[in-house]
């Protein structure tokens, strides 16, 4: 890869300073950065990607049922080809299954030529309906009562966490500095720049880009703006064992009622069966725990739609947040005399609309008089590893294994991880500074037993190669000194126990 | 029967070394090393071991506590060191033991397709013996919502954390289940200054209770919630403690810990066996053998917790040993009877191992079938039937406890009609 030309911040003032290390704010930092500015990308998370881009459906859509006329349709459309292009030339794993929506009842089938039309006029001409017959021919395995679908060809997968990296990984190849544990609090405005108050420091900038997600809205408000209020949108999940993949090649989806899009079942990129989300809306911003009933509904959807899906093994549930809004659309707005620009209300379709929302900000932010220079020579684009199973992995490679015995040497057995992955990952551009971080970079630990055989030495490696290669490391066990929660039954008092046997940091 | 048998697309091996060993044991724990060792001994010619963890073993090698090897090797040694006599005894009987070796899949030819520190290569041996062991469920197996915090475990992981790679876990615990492996996990956190504050579980009494003397109880001194599960796991960042329902009030609490360990709740690790399009059993989950532990697919054997997750070390070693003389037979030209007559558990077992009986086929390992069971009975009578006629019963001196296997002589099978229909074990 081509170095990028060093771009100092000019008196310690960057260009542009975009909120938001997640999918859309990479995407525009990247964007950005591709022009003569200095960039920083503010995250108050340890990692990019960390937030809503981490944990969602993972589909990238053509589109196909947005609203038609509005920037969501359009931004969507346009992300499908941007994303697709960029995967093909980034390695972001992407397989395109196709979809196939189903209709249960005669209200669903009755509304599957609207959505052909719709799709139509959102610009996507290759939809089809299809009988009854012909759905349990492409999925065998749906329940009993199937009465029709339109199949959707171009709708696919693709790995949503490779995406957010490769996308900061570019950015910061082009020159962008990433921020990362800065967390902003604070704005304010002076002549020329605006100073981010920031849980590590101030961050100035003359052009600010929010892009903060499920925060967006509170940014927005310390600029003194009440457009939106985000409403964390819980999707609850759940990932079923590699061995059920066989019984969906598809991404199944729900006819989309008023109330949302529904439960689907879909093929992860990983190899996986997964299915939800729910969709409920929460107070609490950093709620992404699973509940009682999200898990008892999901259950009893996939009864419904798959019943044999259910004797397979769970892996693994989990809950993203969507950042909805009482808007309709995305919510994107520069106001040139504060030199700011919003980017709210992003939702699931963030993931393929990102690099569009990126384009469509630089027009917007070259209007409100941003000056933007081609910068001549560009890095190429970043060559992410491959964690999706469409294409050879590593531990598959006979001639990477020869040339480095580590990628032979697999460690986490469930997911097929070798030591190499797991080494690069933490040595990566924007690497790896733990285990989740490692989990999304590598899918170790990922797997069925969830750490029973591998848990351990995974942390005993992410150790051994954060300490030499990016240095901090924060999340090592450690015992709160004090718990919020009450304990209640009385604990025999404890004067035998013996200490932990430690040994140097070094040990193998 | 498991329906969802099914097998990898075959990729290209063109041009991928390829061992022809006269026997492939797939796993180094205690049944493949002992079968290993009995087939080199016994001249079975090249037997080639395979294991994906760096040193052969098994789960022993992590079990940092004493009791292992009674059984099998008539003495009482710790886990590691058990497994080290185990790997030990493979080796100088000839066994080829290759470690951080992965087979990853089948190729078109039924050869194992491998990965390791020295390449990829592919196996087809004459005969094979699967012996992949089983794992806890963890928690999101058992689908228990919540946060999802650092700080929870299975046993398998806080053994590999504690004993292993010598890591600190947390200051109080939360133990879910009542197995022995449970016990075990007590042992291992008072090892690592962590209290186990409480054990949950779900059945009336703790499942292993009756393996314990009272004395035994009272070292390891571990408050007990029976009839308890756990509905929420709360925490962000680290654990802070759990949700636990009393299943007979249906009161909710929160207990504060900041580890909990998801011990027991065992699930054979199949997926050789299923990607192989061997017959799984709906009980065990593992592949269904008859007594002489074939698969359903020619040449392939299996032994050990693959097929009765989970029982003990010295158990599982022994099956090595049952199955050794069976490979050997097949490897002198002895092929698989065609037909066989079906064994199966009625509740409270969930399952039984061995499930085919065959005319003349060998007693099943140590002469006992195995059998896990859902309920605590004091004073089992156990029933065996066959088209409704009542074959065998018999009271067994030996409680049937959740939690741990069952043992039956399966000396109660021997009136068994060969021309009959499925024969039925369960309790009176």
């Amino acid at each position: 890869m081509t170095p990028a030309t060093p771009r100092a911040p000019h008196a310690g003032v960057h260009d542009v300073a975009v909120i938001g290390g997640g999918i859309v704010g990479a995407a525009i930092a990247r964007e950005l950065s591709g022009y003569e500015l200095t960039v920083a990308l503010v995250e108050a998370r340890d990692d990019v990607g960390d937030g809503t881009s981490k944990a969602n459906t993972a589909i990238l859509h053509t589109g196909f049922d947005a609203t038609p006329g509005t920037l969501e349709s359009r931004l969507v459309a346009r992300g499908f080809h941007l994303l697709s292009e960029y995967a093909k030339a980034t390695g972001i794993p992407v397989e395109h299954t196709g979809a196939l929506l189903v209709a249960w009842t005669l209200e669903e089938l009755d509304a599957l030529p609207g959505l052909r039309d719709k799709a139509e006029a959102n610009g996507y001409a290759h939809c089809r309906l299809v009988g009854a017959d012909e759905v349990y021919r492409t999925v065998p395995g749906l329940g009993d009562g199937v009465l029709g679908g339109l199949s959707v060809p171009d709708e696919s997968i693709i790995c949503t966490w490779t995406t957010s990296l490769a996308l900061a990984t570019d950015a910061q190849q082009r020159g962008t500095d990433i921020l990362l544990r800065h967390s902003v609090t604070g704005v304010e405005a002076h002549d020329g720049h605006t100073t981010l108050t920031t849980t590590a420091g101030d961050v100035r900038a003359r052009w600010v880009v929010n892009a903060a997600g499920l925060g967006a809205d509170h940014i927005d408000r310390l600029f003194g703006h009440d457009r939106f209020t985000v409403t964390p949108r819980r999707g609850e999940l759940f990932v079923f064992d590699k061995l059920a993949r066989p019984l969906v090649d598809k991404i199944v989806l729900p006819v989309p009622t008023s109330r949302g899009k529904g439960v689907l079942i879909s093929p992860t990129i990983y190899g996986n069966v997964m299915l939800g989300p729910t969709a409920e809306d929460l107070t609490d911003r950093t709620d992404t725990g699973t509940s009682e009933d999200g898990q008892a509904y999901l259950l009893r959807k996939g009864e419904q739609l798959m019943p044999r899906l259910l004797a397979e093994e769970v892996t693994a549930s989990y809950a993203g947040l969507r950042a909805a809004t009482e808007h309709g659309d995305y919510v994107i707005e520069a106001t040139p005399e504060q030199r700011y620009l919003v980017v709210g209300g992003i939702r699931s379709t963030g993931l393929t609309a990102g690099m569009a929302i990126a384009e469509h900000v630089r027009t917007l932010l070259a209007d409100a008089g941003l000056d933007l220079e081609s910068r001549g020579r560009l890095p190429g684009p970043p060559h992410m590893p491959n964690i999706g199973e469409a294409a050879p992995r590593p531990y598959e490679d006979a001639e990477l294994i020869a040339g480095d015995p580590a990628y032979g040497t697999i460690v986490c057995f469930c997911e097929r991880v070798s030591e190499g992955e797991i080494r690069d990952a933490c040595h990566a551009p924007v690497p790896a500074r733990g285990l989740d971080g490692l989990r999304r970079r590598t899918r170790a630990m990922n797997g069925r037993c969830q750490g029973f055989y591998c848990g351990a030495a995974v942390d005993a490696l992410c150790r051994r190669y954060t300490r030499d290669g990016c240095g901090d490391r924060d999340d090592a066990p450690t015992v709160p000194t004090e718990t919020s929660v009450p304990t209640e039954t009385s604990v025999p008092t404890e004067t035998s126990a013996t200490t932990v046997p430690t040994r140097p940091e070094g040990q193998r | 029967m498991n329906q969802h048998a099914s097998t990898t697309p075959a990729p290209s091996t063109a041009g991928t070394p390829l061992l022809t060993p006269d026997v492939l044991v797939i796993g180094g724990g205690p049944a493949g090393l002992t079968a290993a060792a009995e087939l080199a001994g016994a001249g079975a010619g090249h037997v080639l071991v395979v294991d994906r963890e760096p040193e052969a073993g098994g789960i022993p090698r992590h079990s940092d506590h004493t009791g292992y090897g009674l059984r099998d090797l008539h003495r009482v040694l710790s886990g590691p060191a058990y497994a080290r006599q185990l790997t030990d005894r493979a080796t100088a009987a000839g066994a080829d033991i290759r470690t951080r070796t992965m087979v990853t899949g089948w190729a078109g030819d039924g050869a194992a397709e491998v990965t390791s520190p020295e390449g990829r290569f592919r196996i087809r041996p004459r005969a094979t013996v699967l012996a992949t062991g089983a794992r806890e469920r963890p928690r999101s197996a058992r689908r228990i919502p919540g946060d999802r915090p650092q700080g929870v475990y299975t046993t398998g992981q806080l053994q590999n954390l504690v004993h292993v790679h010598h890591q600190p876990v947390g200051k109080r615990a939360v133990i879910v289940g009542g197995e022995l492996v449970s016990w075990s996990a007590a042992v291992t956190l008072r090892e690592a200054g962590c209290t186990p504050a409480l054990m949950v579980s779900q059945y009336a009494r703790a499942e292993s209770y009756a393996a314990f003397n009272a004395a035994g109880r009272t070292v390891l001194r571990v408050p007990v919630a029976t009839r308890t599960r756990v509905t929420r796991v709360i925490g962000k960042g680290r654990c802070e403690a759990v949700e636990i329902e009393h299943l007979d009030t249906g009161r909710r609490r929160t207990f504060a810990c900041d580890t909990v360990v998801f011990t027991g709740d065992w699930i054979p690790d199949h997926e050789l066996a299923r990607t192989a399009g061997i017959t799984l059993d709906d009980g065990t989950l593992g592949p269904v053998t008859d007594t002489a532990l074939r698969t359903s697919r020619a040449g392939t054997f299996a032994a050990g917790n693959l097929l009765h997750p989970v029982d003990t070390a010295d158990i599982a070693a022994l099956d090595g040993r049952h199955v050794a003389e069976q490979v050997i037979r097949h490897l002198r030209g002895h092929r698989q009877p065609e037909d066989g007559l079906r064994l199966a558990a009625d509740v409270p077992f969930r399952w039984v191992a061995p499930q085919i009986l065959r005319p003349y086929d060998p007693p099943p390992a140590r002469g006992r079938l195995l059998l896990w069971t859902d309920e605590f009975v004091r004073f089992p009578r156990v029933t065996v039937r066959q088209d409704g006629r009542v074959l065998a019963r018999r009271t067994l001196p030996w409680p049937a406890a959740p939690g741990r296997v069952f043992r039956v002589p399966s000396a109660l099978l021997d009136r068994a009609s060969a021309t009959g229909g499925t024969v039925r074990i369960g309790l009176d």
